[in-house]
């Protein structure tokens, strides 16, 4: 135990996830020993962080005004609207450079023992959105687990009578890998969505 | 993936290493760090585990859907202080991403799972017939033969039966007359004669009574030809009694869908 705010310190960076008890003092004495200047422009990074981020009020991605940069962006193609479960998730979609939609973050998956069920998810904005007729085509992005596709299965079974068309993204072998090491459901997925070479 | 070890052949110390080889359902996944998962796995020698699976949300992981919820597998494990280390694991059926494609069939069974966790509250206590029990009931609602709110109430009045808290239904739970009584008390176990109901038991139809019974004895062709209205019934019965045991709220049983 040490005194005063140097404690404080540690026990709030051993509050952050990841952190133990030996990590946040080990954070805590290089902050000690650290520049000022560097450890003003992270204290001022954190505090402008929680003043100035929200989400915004269309696809609840994170943002700085009342849309995010993608909803004010009117290059994006209206018509796309891409289901992810969290702001990382767009991030590592606009990585790709091959999206040029609108995204819709559900904050979450459907996750029964985990207590989170429909509700607690952004798919009642999600409903309200489509229901002007603009958009054509909704990707459902969520993660390739049980949790994402049961949130998957839920979205599609709610927006299909909407008349749009509902895509799930491609789910098979990853590259990089060996087909020996593959499981049997990702092979059987690759199996399900395999597509025509050379034609 | 191939084990040196044949199935069931137990611990195995390589002389510093304790592992060990099992078969179990996982019951729940919890992030850990950047990459992993705690896994919670029933398995059916060594009971309920808890085990770290290294990599495994990264989308190149050499488990891939291997250790979702409800999945059955073949398990390669390294005893840990407190908790064990995935080292394989292979896929027996995966009867999680099956059910996964049904959201009235995967709430039932995240339903048996969180049960199935808490029936068994001592870690590392052999229980097989409730592996026995989750296994079958997985394998049921995965088959989508049978109304999954069906599968479910049979499940848990039987995994209730093995765990000691078994619902009396032939006779009184208080006094043991035979016959068909048609009060319940959850609290008291089972239905109640006339002259030993208690303030506040409820009534129940002949035909709710019938529905549970034959869950209980797994005479499907008997709770097949129920109607819904005792189909309702007996579920609402089935969870009241469920909780009461349980002591504490599932937290999935909230977001059971039971059309």
């Amino acid at each position: 135990m040490y005194e005063g705010i140097v404690q404080d310190l540690i026990d709030e960076l051993g509050r952050l996830p990841g952190i133990g008890p030996k990590s946040a003092q080990r954070i805590a004495f290089h902050l000690l020993a650290a520049d000022p200047v560097d450890v003003r422009r992270l204290a001022v990074a954190l505090t402008e962080v929680k003043e100035k981020v929200r989400f915004c009020r269309s696809c609840f991605n994170v943002a700085q005004a009342e849309l995010c940069r993608i909803c004010a962006d009117p290059r994006r193609d209206q018509t796309l609207i891409c289901v992810v479960e969290e702001p990382k998730d767009v991030v590592a979609i606009e990585r790709t450079r091959e999206f040029r939609g609108l995204y819709h973050v559900l904050g979450g998956a459907i996750n029964p023992i985990g207590g989170v069920g429909p509700d607690d998810l952004h798919i009642r904005e999600l409903v309200a959105r489509l229901a002007d007729g603009t958009v054509s085509e909704l990707i459902l992005a969520t993660d390739p687990n049980t949790e994402g596709e049961v949130t998957a299965s839920y979205l599609a079974r709610q927006i299909g009578p909407m008349g749009l068309r509902v895509t799930r993204l491609a789910s098979g072998l990853p590259m990089g890998g060996d087909l020996e090491w593959a499981d049997e459901v990702t092979l059987g997925r690759a199996f399900e969505g395999r597509r025509v070479v050379g034609a | 993936m191939t084990s040196p070890y044949p199935a069931g052949s137990g611990s195995c110390n390589h002389g510093r290493v304790p592992v060990y080889r099992d078969e179990g359902v996982v019951l729940r996944t919890t992030p850990l760090a950047e990459a992993d998962r705690i896994i919670t796995v029933l398995t059916r020698r060594t009971g309920r585990v808890r085990a770290v699976a290294k990599g495994v949300r990264k989308t190149t992981s050499r488990f891939g859907s291997r250790l979702e919820p409800g999945t059955y597998v073949d398990l390669m494990l390294h005893s840990g202080r407190s908790l064990d280390t995935v080292t394989q694991a292979d896929i027996i059926s995966p009867y999680g991403t099956t059910i996964a494609l049904d959201y009235a069939r995967h709430t039932a069974a995240a339903v048996m799972l969180e049960t199935a966790e808490r029936l068994t509250s001592e870690e590392r206590e052999p229980a097989l017939r409730l592996f026995l029990l989750l296994v079958g009931g997985l394998r049921t609602l995965a088959a989508g033969e049978r109304p999954p709110a069906l599968v479910l109430d049979a499940y848990l009045l039987r995994s209730l039966a093995v765990s000691g808290y078994g619902m009396a239904l032939d006779d009184c739970a208080r006094c043991g007359e035979p016959g068909q009584h048609l009060s319940l008390t959850v609290g008291g176990g089972g239905v109640v004669c006339a002259q030993c109901r208690p303030h506040g038991a409820a009534s129940v139809s002949a035909g709710a009574v019938r529905l549970l019974t034959d869950l209980l004895r797994g005479d499907w062709d008997g709770a097949l030809r129920s109607d819904l209205r005792a189909r309702r019934e007996a579920g609402g019965i089935v969870a009241a009694y469920l909780q009461w045991h349980l002591e504490r709220g599932l937290r999935a049983l909230p977001h059971l869908e039971r059309a």
